[in-house]
Formats: C-alpha cells, sequence, structure tokens
C-alpha cells in the first residue's frame, strides 16, 4: 500500500478507530474465499493496477476512468465512518474517497436515470473464489442505489483506508462505502458503474430475496430472519472476556443526515 | 499384528477411555487459552463459540459412527463410545455457555428473545435440551434401572443429530465447502440407521480379542 494525500473532512464519527490490522484481516470479500481470513491470505496474486472504471448507461458523457487519473483529479478526503456488517459485527474505519457525486457529476447523468448499477472485476486466475468447483455466488457480485442515495455527501467511493491505498482484501483499487446501510452494499472492486431508470438487482437479494433486500438500511428494529439486528460486536474494540456489544443504531447512527430518503417509506417492507 | 492391537486395545482399555477424555478436551483447552491471549483474531468471541460447537459436531459424528464402523467394518469402538458422546454433551455445554456468557455478557431477556425467534438458535437449544437426559443417564446405574427404555430413550440421538445440523447449517450467509462435509456425514450416519434393515445382515462382531 502506497501512502495517499488527503484532506480532512467533517465527516467523522468519535468512536474509537478499529485497528488497522483487524481491518486489513477480517474481511468479507466472496470472491477470495468464505473465511474471513481468506481474502488477506489469498489475495497475493490480485494486480489492483492498472485500473479503469467505466461510468456509462443513461448519462450524457459515458467515460473510462483510470484509478491514478482519479486519485489525482479528486481531493481525496479522510472520513471516520462506522461500518456496519449484516452478520451483526461492526468496525470504524478511517476511509480515504471521494464523494461518489463527484464523479457521477463528470459524466452528467441524464434526466431519466434513476438508479446506479456497480460491478466488481471478474478475474478467476485472482480470485480463488471465483473458480472451481464450488462458488459461493455467482459472478460479478453487482450492487445498486437509487439515484437520491448514490448522489447522497455521505456516500463514499473509498481508493484507501489509514492513509494508504486500499488493499487487496478491502476492495482495491476502489470500492463503495455507504455508512448507513449495511456492509454488503459496499461493492469492492468496482469496474463498471452503470447508471439506469430499472431498480438494479443486487447479489444478496438475488440469491436470498427473503433475506436480503435491496435497501439493506442498517435497522435494528428489522431482525435477519435467522438472527438479531439488536446489537452489534465491535471488532477489535472488545477482548475475549466482555464481547463489547453495542446497541445497533437506526441507519447505522446517520439518521439525521439520511432518514429523509425514506419519509413516508415503509422499511419493515423495504428492508 | 490386528490381533495384538485388539489385546493391547482390551489390556489397556480403562486408561485409554480416560486419555480419550483428556485429549479430547484439549481443543477446548487451547482455545480458550488462545482467545484469553488474543490468539483468535479480531472476533475471539464468534471463533471461540465456533470451535466449541465444531467440536460438539465432530464427538457427535463419532457417536453416532461407531455402530456403522462396528456392522460394516468390525472397527469395535463401543467401549469408547459413552467417552465420545459425553464430550460432545461438554462441547455443547461449552458452546451454549460461551454464547450465553461471552457473547451475550448473561443479558437472559435477549437469549430469550433469541431462542424463541431465530430458528437457528432454537434448533441448537433443543439439540443441548436433548443431549441432557441423555448425558444425565449415561452411568451404569442408569441403564440397569431403565433397561428396555435406556435405549428407548438414546435413539434421542438422532433427534438432537437433526436439530444441530439445522443449527449449523442455518447459521451462515451461505453454506462453506466445510459446511456441506459435516451435513453430509451427519446425514448420511443417520441414513444409514433408515436403511440398515435392508442392508445385508451385519457382519458378526468379532467374540474374542483374538
Amino acid at each position: 500500500a502506497e501512502a495517499l494525500k488527503t484532506i480532512p473532512s467533517a465527516y467523522k464519527v468519535d468512536d474509537k478507530l478499529t485497528p488497522k490490522k483487524d481491518v486489513t484481516s477480517y474481511n468479507n470479500f466472496y470472491e477470495f474465499g468464505l473465511d474471513k481470513a481468506d481474502p488477506a491470505a489469498l489475495s497475493g496474486d490480485f494486480k489492483p493496477r492498472p485500473w479503469t472504471v467505466v461510468v456509462d448507461g443513461m448519462v450524457a458523457k459515458p467515460q473510462r476512468f483510470d484509478i491514478d487519473a482519479l486519485i489525482k483529479e479528486f481531493p481525496v478526503e479522510e472520513r471516520v465512518y462506522r461500518m456496519r456488517c449484516v452478520e451483526a459485527w461492526s468496525m470504524v474505519i478511517p476511509w480515504d474517497g471521494f464523494p461518489l457525486a463527484a464523479l457521477l457529476d463528470k459524466v452528467e447523468p441524464l434526466g431519466s436515470a434513476k438508479y446506479v448499477a456497480f460491478e466488481t472485476v471478474v478475474r478467476p486466475a485472482e480470485m480463488p473464489g471465483q473458480k472451481g468447483l464450488f462458488q459461493s455466488l455467482p459472478w460479478p457480485y453487482v450492487e445498486g442505489l437509487r439515484l437520491d442515495e448514490a448522489r447522497h455527501p455521505l456516500t463514499l467511493l473509498a481508493v484507501g483506508l489509514y492513509g494508504e491505498t486500499l488493499p487487496s482484501q478491502n476492495g482495491a483499487p476502489i470500492r463503495l462505502v455507504v455508512p448507513w446501510k449495511y456492509g454488503f452494499k459496499g461493492i469492492k472492486s468496482i469496474v463498471r458503474i452503470t447508471l439506469t431508470d430499472k431498480q438494479p438487482v443486487n447479489t444478496w437479494q438475488a440469491a436470498n430475496p427473503q433475506e436480503y433486500g435491496f435497501y439493506a438500511n442498517v435497522n435494528p428494529a428489522v431482525d435477519h430472519p435467522r438472527w438479531s439486528q439488536a446489537s452489534e460486536r465491535r471488532i477489535g474494540e472488545s477482548g475475549f472476556f466482555g464481547a463489547g456489544r453495542h446497541p445497533t443504531l437506526p441507519f447505522n447512527g446517520y439518521a439525521d443526515e439520511v432518514a429523509s430518503l425514506y419519509s413516508g417509506m415503509d422499511l419493515k417492507a423495504n428492508f | 499384528m490386528a490381533s495384538a492391537q485388539m489385546s493391547f486395545m482390551k489390556r489397556w482399555q480403562p486408561q485409554l477411555i480416560w486419555a480419550l477424555y483428556g485429549v479430547g478436551l484439549l481443543p477446548a483447552v487451547w482455545a480458550f487459552y488462545q482467545g484469553a491471549t488474543g490468539g483468535l483474531g479480531a472476533d475471539p468471541v464468534k471463533s471461540f463459540e465456533h470451535l466449541l460447537g465444531l467440536w460438539a459436531l465432530r464427538f457427535l459424528i463419532l457417536t453416532l459412527a461407531v455402530t456403522p464402523l462396528r456392522e460394516r467394518l468390525r472397527i469395535n469402538l463401543l467401549p469408547y463410545r459413552r467417552a465420545l458422546g459425553l464430550l460432545c454433551f461438554y462441547y455443547a455445554t461449552f458452546h451454549l455457555a460461551a454464547y450465553m456468557v461471552l457473547d451475550q455478557a448473561l443479558d437472559l431477556a435477549v437469549v430469550l428473545e433469541d431462542v424463541l425467534k431465530r430458528p437457528f438458535i432454537m434448533f441448537g437449544m433443543a439439540a443441548f435440551v436433548m443431549l441432557v437426559p441423555l448425558a444425565v443417564t449415561s452411568n451404569r446405574a442408569s441403564i440397569r434401572r431403565l433397561g428396555r427404555n435406556w435405549i428407548r430413550l438414546h435413539r434421542l440421538i438422532y433427534l438432537a443429530a437433526a436439530a444441530a445440523l439445522l443449527h449449523y447449517a442455518l447459521s451462515t450467509k451461505v453454506l462453506t465447502p466445510e459446511q456441506w462435509i459435516y451435513i453430509g456425514l451427519i446425514l448420511a450416519l443417520l441414513l444409514y440407521r433408515g436403511v440398515r434393515p435392508l442392508l445385508p445382515r451385519p457382519m458378526p462382531a468379532r467374540s474374542r480379542a483374538g
């Protein structure tokens, strides 16, 4: 990982940071394997450079962006966000990145665009979870946001963490971070961003629609069908004795900023 | 060679059974030591819980394997079955204790809600509850007192195994290859009981050690 030039940001939570060692060794990134330790252990062959991201669909100026040009063009901010996994654990991570809205502005979305679809790279030769007899999910991994969610100032395209370029296990070289949603919405190693007028299907929703929805907003009042979402274990903060459970907050504590996006919506039906 | 082994096993059987308890409990001691000294990674409580549950499952599989091994491969582990079954029960107890004490910090309201609302925890708790009477009646006195009913009661292990299997299978987002192996083994061992009447007669057990 190389050092990134970053500027401070107002988006910083006060919670104690999760140690870098834990942020970079406890990951869900099924393209590299199902165990939390697999992404760090099995991503040695992955090449995050050179890398381009295509932004296309319902836009006036579809373009292919080089990752290093993006990092030069947009000021990279350091933002400290809570990250809540759907599996009921959480972290506090200093991400380095720029708002997705800044990138969307470059391609000028058309008035007809209502949603943003994302796609992860497919490279079986470099990603052991994508090859072999047993494949956990259909590839590519896909995700989606409503356009207003995508344009929200909290929605970040991260290119680094802890002041350095993203390690492969965290979604190098560029990934999405939507701090009020469950972690699986934060699609990693993005190669394509497509503006569309139809609600995109996301990988986990397609895999199990009873358990994972399109919105996936953090919500302690809506349990996962098989486990509770009322509280979470904060990784790294607690030791072996005392699991360091925190109550889970609506919208992961970002309700003041984002609750208005969903006014009038039944969040139990749109989970 | 085989007969020398047999007579060795027979001669040292009581000691071997105690050794089995000792060796069988080592993974729990090691996992606890690792957890207490920061060796279980970023989410130590979950890793510890998971390890204990996995060992309960392993001893359950070994317990269920005793009969087919004896009937089909003439490997007689019957003298060790009680120890294997009790080790399964001990690990299930540790697993439950880790969940209640380390994970949920003895918040009984949360535990109760979990048990009543979450299918995977419900199945796990059901499996544990079924193991209790089996462990309690695993002594010679109970076998004598219960007679034929002892055998009937201990058939509960099949139901407990099915509940444990569901608990394990429902606990994750997707089934890993490792999970498929355990699930396959338990299913095969349960299935064996179902198809046994249709199979050729079991090989006669070796009556003598030599």
